[in-house]
């Protein structure tokens, strides 16, 4: 879900304040998606959904939106500015998380409970391939030349390395327990995935499939085990990630570079997954237990609000509204 | 002698584009074996054991193994014996560890000591899936047996922890008369002590009446002589009167323990942590729920799956040293990572505390700490566990 960094950025957003951007974030538990207006920091749309709504993600022209809803075992296309559901598209059984390819068509999906990821042509609506994967799927990635699609298996532990031209595995690699997210970073070059329950995040060299890093958390007064890495975001120009730490209730600030974490910011419970704005200044995070949105300033690294949404608050994704 | 043997899953090796194929061909062979024990008579038949209880669990660990393991050119392979109430349990094991050193025993407590002795068994690793015994943990722990169900002590703990931050000090208790109600009794009495709360009144469960018929009249008065307190714990291991209790005490309590607020392994209103997708698999398999001795069978396979993924080997030694190291961890849907303690093959673990309809809290609970970790305030701590035969 991450944005393309416009160039005309900051004139487009000098001409047009009157224009409000969005984070949409999907509620696990009440089926529904929370629109939330970033000039006002309020909710100003709520927005039905099928049955417990996970991953979702723009098409790269932000004319529909993609959502997991994973009960109801569809990836629903929603017009976004009717929030009407067009129509599903074949998803598998029970989609978790999913990852649109560089060429805005191709939808790998996580099926969480079949151990499988799906490849869907959002045109022609059709599973071009199923992949068989390790068990529970759900952190999935896609090259930023496209050749390469990730899945993580939580149960497996594993990364699987798909050749999107043959849609077939060609590496599947370990990595500490319960991996959750995955992103490719530095042009593709790295590819980052976090794991839930070992409490890290396995950097790898892209080209060999090797670990070159291990990043670890540790906060002070809080016990390891509660240091749960998920979802992360990368900062203009990869320099730092942001980090997601689960029911620490904290986002890690790490540095790219080094890979050591900067700081610790307190934010929500069972901090989740993460979303920039426009100009990625500022980072909503998602609080899966306390039912709300916290707002980072990204260069003073400082929490400035919590917005509430619906319960169980579970992705989020950025949508420009010009 | 034994009355079924089953072959249940087989080895598939699959290559599916290893990028280092080379690695050696693992190949993983566990025997689950299961004694069966006739559940004594209750007074209400609601919910009557399933048959399959904890082979469920183990074919269950055993898929999840195989996935993992064919990306890694590793197999698995589960036996399954089920001894008949009259059979030959010493025999099933013997023929059991001629197939294979990795034992998963669904079994009472001397059964496993029984099987930890046999000179056959010097060299296996046994996990204990079936019985919460403390003295398993204690004076009668051995080398070769691991833990994967939580032991009284654990659950009573979870109970003690959840009491002490509601601040319900005193605690009266009512236990049955059969060997484990008073272990559980026994159990639960100390560890209120440790905890600091005031224990009251224990009387022993011994009517003989249907309770379908004579509960409203009989629990008030049996319950007045208590006094007060602020809840009332019931020891009814094999569920025969506690659920007969709740509502019908003189004095309006709440009761935990065997009924009402209860410590458990695993139960289906546990839901977070990734559990809702190990529940619907498990669901699938077995077309029910996934219950405490499932759930301990399944930590068993798995932890015996993470083990040779991670070591590449197969023999028990090797497995049995990653698993007590600080490398090892599980992952258990208990929102924590799991590991076994040194000193007595413990596995660590969460312990939720239910009710039918929904997860109350799970146990450690905050504010209670440990150096090692928050999880070894369940259970017998190092300093407390008699157990000597895992110093090395």
């Amino acid at each position: 879900m991450k944005l393309p960094i416009l160039t005309t950025l900051t004139a487009a957003l000098l001409s047009t304040t009157a224009l409000a951007d969005e984070i949409w974030v999907t509620n696990e538990k009440d089926d529904t998606i929370s629109v939330i207006d970033i000039e006002t920091m309020e909710v100003v749309r709520t927005i039905e959904t099928g049955e417990r709504p996970r991953g979702i993600t723009f098409s790269k022209d932000y004319s529909v939106v993609y959502i997991c809803a994973s009960d109801s075992d569809a990836v629903q296309v929603m017009d976004p500015e009717t929030g009407e559901i067009l129509y599903d598209l074949p998803s598998g059984e029970d989609p978790e998380q999913f990852v649109l390819h560089p060429d805005n068509r191709h939808l790998y999906i996580a099926n969480e409970d079949d151990a499988i990821t799906t490849v869907v042509d959002t045109e022609t609506r059709t599973v071009v391939a199923q992949i068989d994967v390790g068990i529970e799927p759900e952190g999935m990635a896609v090259s930023p030349d496209g050749k390469i699609a990730i899945t993580t298996s939580e149960t497996t532990n594993m990364a699987h390395w798909i050749d999107t031209e043959t849609q077939t595995l060609f590496a599947n690699t370990l990595v500490d327990s319960r991996p959750r997210h995955a992103e490719f970073v530095k042009d593709g070059s790295e590819l980052w995935v976090s794991a839930e329950i070992g409490g890290t995040i396995s950097v790898f060299d892209v080209a060999t499939q090797t670990e070159k890093a291990k990043i670890d958390f540790e906060i002070d007064n809080i016990h390891p085990d509660r240091v749960q890495p998920v979802g992360f975001e990368f900062t203009n120009g990869d320099t730092h990630a942001f980090v997601a730490l689960g029911p620490s209730n904290h986002v890690a600030v790490v540095n790219a570079e080094t890979y050591e974490v900067e700081e610790y910011i307190l934010v929500g419970r069972r901090v989740w997954h993460l979303e920039f704005n426009r100009d990625r200044s500022q980072l909503f995070t998602t609080n899966g237990v306390s039912g709300d949105v916290t707002v980072v300033d990204v260069e003073s690294r400082k929490a400035l609000k919590s917005i509430k949404v619906g319960r169980f608050p579970w992705g989020a994704a950025f949508r420009p509204t010009e | 002698m034994f009355n079924s043997r089953r072959a249940c899953g087989v080895v598939f090796a699959l290559a599916i584009g290893l990028a280092s194929a080379a690695r050696a061909e693992v190949a993983v062979q566990i025997h689950y074996l299961k004694q069966i024990v006739p559940a004594p008579p209750t007074l209400s038949n609601l919910d009557p054991i399933p048959e399959d209880l904890g082979l469920r669990g183990a074919e269950l660990g055993l898929e999840d193994n195989i996935t993992t393991g064919r990306f890694l050119g590793q197999t698995y392979s589960l036996s399954v014996t089920e001894v008949a109430p009259d059979g030959d349990f010493a025999a099933a094991l013997r023929a059991a560890l001629a197939e294979t050193d990795l034992l998963v025993l669904d079994a009472q407590a001397d059964q496993v000591t029984l099987a930890a002795d046999l000179s056959e068994a010097a060299d296996a690793l046994i996990f204990n899936a079936g019985a919460a015994d403390v003295a398993l943990r204690d004076t009668e722990c051995r080398a070769n047996v691991l833990h994967t169900i939580p032991s009284y002590v654990m659950k009573a703990d979870a109970l003690m922890q959840f009491f002490v931050s509601r601040r319900w000090d005193e605690i009266a208790l009512i236990a049955g008369d059969r060997a484990e109600d008073v272990a559980w009794a026994d159990t639960l009495e100390a560890s209120a002590r440790k905890f600091g709360l005031r224990f009251g009144a224990r009387k022993t469960w011994a009517f003989d009446a249907d309770m379908r018929r004579n509960a409203a009249q009989e629990v008030p008065l049996f319950t007045q002589e208590l006094g007060d307190y602020d809840v009332l714990l019931v020891a009814d291991a094999t569920d025969d009167f506690a659920r007969y209790i709740s509502y019908n005490t003189w004095r309006p309590r709440p009761v935990a323990g065997s009924d009402g607020l209860r410590p458990v392994a695993w139960h289906r209103v546990v839901e977070q942590w990734g559990a809702a997708q190990l529940q619907s698999r498990f669901e699938e398999l077995a077309g029910r729920h996934m219950l405490d001795r499932d759930y301990a069978v399944w930590a068993a396979m798995r932890s015996i799956g993470e083990a040779v993924t991670r070591t590449g080997a197969a023999d028990a030694a090797t497995l049995r040293d990653y698993m007590l190291s600080d490398a090892f961890e599980l992952a258990g849907f208990k929102g924590r990572p799991m590991t076994f303690r040194s000193w007595n093959g413990q596995l660590r673990q969460p312990i939720p505390l239910v009710h039918e309809r929904a997860l109350v809290a799970q146990a450690p609970l905050e504010g209670f700490l440990h150096q090692r970790s928050e999880l070894d305030t369940l259970g017998l701590d190092q300093p407390e566990s008699a157990c000597t035969a895992f110093a090395n």
